[in-house]
């Protein structure tokens, strides 16, 4: 901040504790006894009066500890503008030593498993321990404790995959993370809603739960025009976009008509966040070997 | 020394409008609390409907209690002691009517907007642009009568409480125009004019001083008027008032940033933030020796008198949690109770055992007199509700303290491998047995209100029960 801020904060507060020292001392000063009285100070209002009782002495000293102690915490840590604090601390580095220590303390556990291929450590008890807290912990919320997914959170343990379930894929889903994105009506903005039906219908047919055969029929075209570019030419997908295969009745938006045509009219966009920089290269190992061992 | 105009009246009409509306927003806004408590331990409570989701009746909840109950003991008791102990009518009786009307419509608006999901979705100041215009437009007029009444005051000096009242008109302003400030997109939605952090910081020099100025200095207002008036002795310490009185005032206004520890808030204010929420605690604890020390040679009073036992057990929540509250406000306590129900806990201990129960015992004090009676029709009555609201309160700060402080325990545990012990419904389950206890203590405080209001009830329908609107100076 520029020095005008830096000196107004500071002034004010200081002046806001010290303040509140001239306060005590200022109103202790016109004392006229150190106990208490039964003089009042002559006012009455709707015939309340009030003592002349002096400031009760533990509370006069408790009130001067805490402005003490506010003064010494205002010098050792940063709170007077630009100021730092005699200690150098910030919230940040304060952050940083808790990660360097958690690092230290609990680094070497994982680096043990850190170089063994995935498929070996999937067979490894301690690591699949390991991975199962961290799973716990970092996936769960959206895949849930058992890995089974749920609406627009992909199932782990089907061996069906979006961008493959060999070790290399999923190491990479976990340290760059994956954008799902299906545009709206595919490649096809001006799709009418008679076609949308027709390649819904030729979507299910893949199978074998279209509505309407005849529209199924027609739907190959649209189907040709829309989809092809992504799904291919079978309806199989393409694991290199994250395209889903569309003939193994596994949904990961719902698999009915109307969420199907849902799905075709609005788009549907996802992501699945990068680990890389939260977790380290040998946590993300043993957690791939865990979601690698959830469906082999 | 008083200089007492013989013709002089007061305007009772509106402190009994706004005594009677403390008690009927005290019973909704704490019955759509027992609400969101019975959501939390049975969540087929929120019976699928938008409207009766916990999300948007939390908001109303807390703006039922704080500005519909406390808000009309705030006015009711504004408006009395201020005419009392300035021995002057209010100034300006159609502008006082603006006031109840105004506010309740405020109300009222609330409990239309909020469960249809129209909010800023800034805590404690959930309404939206209109209203909010209506609410700077209901707190000038009440500046404007309070302060005029004080200006043709015919005592030398303004009293202690009305000090504490001038001070949470004005603050309240400031922080309500400040924080509001918003840009109208439609009718019934704006968007904020900060930014990011400075956001949050705005939310929470408001926020925080919602607590501080609406629900602490105008309630310590009431303290200074009703605990002498009903223990019938002298204010303790005068020098006490004055030092606690700016003390406070300085304070509180710096103490938000402790709502945003560990937070993008730079370092500097959530420090700044945190010395002055230390030093609070003796400007807090000046304001209850005060109250409590008003007793001393009395004490045998609260044998017979359920009356005052409500306003003294009230000082002793007050200390309490402004004990609490500077200790929460240390960063290393606060990263061990942020987030969790251990803040719950706090508010409500200074808001059933301070602000609802000074509140309370201000309305048993004020309504016998404002329908020119002798006493409450039932002070047995007093007293089933005096337990009540002491067992409820203890109840749920308790159930809050043990579920707040498990939470922040269970979210910290790690394995010997670094990994959270426990998942975030791990600790949600082990929380249900204290979210069942806090209903209980909602239903029991909530079971008072509702003795309260008989009780009330068949007050001022005795037949010897006179609406004073316009009572001679004297009558005490």
């Amino acid at each position: 901040m520029s020095t005008f801020w830096s000196i107004w904060i500071s002034v004010i507060v200081l002046g806001t504790v010290f303040g509140c020292w001239w306060l005590l001392y200022a109103t202790r000063k016109g004392q006229t006894t150190d106990t208490e009285t039964d003089r009042t100070v002559g006012h009455s209002f709707d015939g309340i009066e009030e003592y002349d009782n002096p400031l009760p002495k533990w509370w006069f000293y408790l009130f001067l500890a805490t402005c003490i102690f506010a003064l010494g915490y205002l010098a050792l840590y940063p709170g007077l503008g630009n100021f730092k604090g005699l200690l150098g601390w910030t919230s940040t580095n304060q952050w940083e030593a808790e990660v360097q220590e958690a690092e230290a303390t609990y680094g070497e556990l994982y680096a043990k498993f850190g170089d063994t291929p995935v498929e070996q450590l999937a067979e490894n008890d301690d690591a699949m321990k390991m991975g199962q807290r961290l799973f716990a912990n970092n996936c769960s919320v959206c895949h849930g404790s058992a890995g089974r997914g749920s609406l627009g959170f992909p199932n782990l343990t089907d061996d069906d995959w979006l961008y493959g379930g060999d070790p290399d894929s999923i190491l990479t889903t976990l340290h760059q993370g994956r954008n799902g994105n299906m545009p709206a009506k595919g490649t096809m903005p001006n799709m009418t809603n008679e076609q949308v039906d027709q390649v819904v219908n030729f979507v299910l047919s893949y199978s074998g739960r279209e509505k309407n055969a005849e529209a199924a029929e027609k739907g190959k075209e649209v189907y040709a025009q829309a989809c092809v570019a992504c799904h291919g030419p079978e309806g199989k997908g393409n694991q290199a976009l994250g395209a889903p295969d569309l003939t193994d009745n596994t949904w990961l938006y719902g698999s009915t008509y109307d969420w199907i045509r849902e799905t075709v009219v609005n788009g549907r966009q996802n992501q699945m966040p990068a680990q890389g920089d939260r977790l380290s290269d040998d946590q993300i190992q043993i957690l791939a070997a865990y979601v690698y061992s959830l469906s082999n | 020394m008083s200089t007492v105009n013989p013709n002089l009246t007061y305007n009772y009409k509106v402190v009994r409008q706004f005594a009677i509306m403390t008690v009927v927003w005290g019973i909704v806004g704490m019955a759509l609390g027992v609400l969101i408590a019975a959501q939390l331990v049975w969540p087929a409570l929120n019976l699928d409907l938008p409207w009766t989701h916990f999300g948007r009746l939390r908001p109303l909840h807390t703006n039922a209690v704080i500005f519909g109950f406390g808000g009309s003991a705030l006015f009711a008791t504004a408006y009395y002691v201020v005419q009392r102990t300035c021995q002057a009518r209010l100034f300006s009786g159609p502008l006082a009517a603006f006031t109840f009307w105004g506010w309740q419509a405020i109300i009222v608006a609330a409990a239309i907007t909020l469960p249809m999901g129209l909010t800023t979705s800034k805590e404690y100041a959930e309404l939206e642009w209109p209203i909010d215009i209506a609410i700077t437009l209901v707190w000038v007029a009440y500046a404007v009568v309070f302060f005029g009444t004080v200006m043709k005051r015919s005592t030398p000096h303004i009293y202690v409480a009305n000090w504490f009242y001038g001070a949470f008109i004005i603050t309240v302003a400031v922080l309500h125009i400040g924080n509001s400030m918003a840009l109208p997109a439609t009718a019934f939605k704006s968007y904020s004019a900060y930014a990011g952090v400075t956001d949050a910081m705005m939310q929470w020099w408001y926020g925080h001083n919602a607590v501080g100025f609406f629900l602490t200095a105008g309630f310590l207002g009431m303290m200074y008027y009703f605990v002498p008036k009903q223990a019938n002795r002298p204010v303790y310490s005068y020098r006490l008032s004055i030092v606690h009185f700016w003390a406070l005032i300085a304070t509180y206004v710096w103490a938000g940033g402790h709502h945003l520890h560990y937070s993008a808030l730079p370092d500097w204010a959530q420090t700044a933030g945190m010395v002055m929420s230390l030093i609070l605690l003796a400007p807090s604890w000046g304001g209850m020796i005060n109250g409590m020390m008003t007793l001393s040679g009395a004490w045998h009073k609260l044998r017979t008198d359920p009356i005052l036992r409500f306003l003294v057990v009230s000082l002793s929540f007050y200390g309490m949690s402004t004990f609490e509250g500077p200790m929460m406000s240390i960063k290393t306590v606060n990263a061990l109770s942020h987030n969790t129900d251990w803040t719950i806990g706090h508010v409500h201990s200074g808001a059933l055992g301070w602000v609802a129960m000074i509140s309370i015992g201000a309305v048993y004090h004020l309504i016998p007199k404002l329908w020119g009676l002798q006493a409450m029709y039932s002070t047995a009555m007093i007293n089933v509700h005096f337990w009540l609201a002491t067992v409820g309160t203890v109840l749920y700060i308790v159930a809050m303290w043990v579920n707040g402080i498990m939470q922040g325990l269970m979210w910290r545990a790690v394995n010997e491998d670094g990994t959270l012990t426990y998942s975030f419904v791990e600790a949600l389950e082990a929380s249900y047995p204290g979210y069942f206890v806090r209903f209980l203590g909602g239903v029991i405080f909530l079971a008072g209100m509702l003795v309260m209001a008989y009780n009330v009830y068949m007050t001022v329908r005795q037949k010897q029960a006179v609406a004073q609107d316009n009572t001679a100076a004297q009558a005490a």
